[in-house]
């Protein structure tokens, strides 16, 4: 059964038309990229699959189920933005994981942190923009979830934090788990992936493995990519 | 191992030929047991389905073998060896005369020059 499937989606902010009938499948034990350019509605999509929005029509099923209280136990999410408390402390913010959530391996994450350098006392408001990344990245990492949304996960991390978080996600995820990155960056993840997704107008432009691409086009995803959206 | 990849050719058949070129330069030594699927991937940067469809791949051409419980491992056959380095080698050389003929040059001069470069011990 297909980890996340959409079903003629479609999402409007009033007039505006985000996804637009959107019939999409993916299987467990995928790493996928989510492309597509500014607008095109990869945001709309991952949190409609988180059930922070709601469809304007047709459905989403997460393992089957409408998003709830089960979809939300599966599910680790990354959003776009830092939603860790400036308060927090680091130790603060791993008991807090470890309250909400059963999957959490606070043993994971103390030794991704620690690989990263970063300084366990520290305080969220004492940490830079990428410091704050790296963390709450850790934080969604260090679950054994079964499907991972990560909202532009690597855009604001130095290349060789960005090249660890990759080797990270391919080396601790679970073989039977998802995982969907959202990213501009196209170059930087391909060769981490099984598939792409590119979406825009809020359709389905394309779905294809990454080396399909490069054997049918004889060019990297990004150039492809460069090519489908060239402005 | 290091790991390079260019972007217009499938990742899997570029680990392949990674791969090919350690057997045939003895980097992976005959009989050599091989990491984990998930270590290699993470090592080269690459899907771990990937790196398990290339070294499906190797196997399927004699290169690799895998026993059930104690994992994968480089051939220990001389012959399929000795097969593949020859492989590689007219890969390269039919690369080398595509370069080098369009500027002139016969095959015999080709040769005196590689000769004499040799010669003057360059390697």
């Amino acid at each position: 059964m297909a980890i996340l499937e959409c079903k003629s989606l479609s999402k409007n902010y009033g007039r505006v038309t985000a996804l637009n009938d959107l019939n999409l499948s993916i299987e467990p034990g995928r790493i996928v990229g989510l492309l597509g350019p500014n607008g095109s509605g990869k945001t709309t999509l991952i949190k409609l699959a988180n059930g922070l929005l709601v469809p304007s029509s047709g459905e989403i099923l997460i393992d089957g189920e409408k998003p709830g209280a089960y979809t939300k136990s599966i599910i680790s999410y990354l959003p776009e933005r830092i939603a860790i408390p400036l308060w927090a402390s680091i130790p603060q913010l791993i008991s807090y994981y470890s309250d909400f959530y059963k999957d959490f391996d606070a043993q994971a994450a103390e030794n991704m942190l620690s690989n990263l350098n970063i300084d366990m006392k520290m305080r969220v408001k004492e940490m830079s923009k990428g410091t704050r990344e790296k963390v709450q990245l850790v934080l969604v990492m260090s679950r054994k979830a079964k499907l991972y949304l990560l909202d532009e996960p690597i855009g604001g991390v130095d290349p060789a934090t960005r090249d660890y978080i990759l080797s990270t996600i391919i080396g601790n995820y679970n073989p039977e788990a998802s995982v969907i990155i959202s990213t501009h960056l196209i170059s930087d993840v391909e060769s981490v992936l099984d598939e792409v997704v590119f979406i825009n107008g809020g359709q389905l432009v394309l779905k294809s493995s990454v080396d399909d691409i490069r054997e049918n086009n004889g060019k990297s995803v990004d150039a492809l990519f460069r090519e489908v959206f060239k402005c | 191992m290091t790991w390079h990849f260019s972007s217009d050719a499938p990742i899997y058949s570029q680990l392949v030929s990674r791969f090919k070129e350690a057997i045939a330069s003895s980097e992976l030594a005959p009989g050599e047991r091989l990491r984990s699927v998930r270590e290699l991937a993470v090592d080269a940067g690459v899907n771990p389905n990937t790196m398990q469809r290339a070294l499906s791949e190797l196997e399927r051409e004699g290169l690799m073998y895998s026993q059930r419980t104690s994992g994968r491992f480089v051939t220990e056959d001389e012959n399929v060896i000795a097969q593949l380095k020859q492989a590689l080698a007219r890969n390269i050389i039919t690369e080398f005369l595509n370069s080098i003929l369009p500027l002139g040059y016969t095959v015999e001069a080709v040769i005196s020059m590689l000769k004499e470069n040799s010669k003057n011990g360059h390697t």
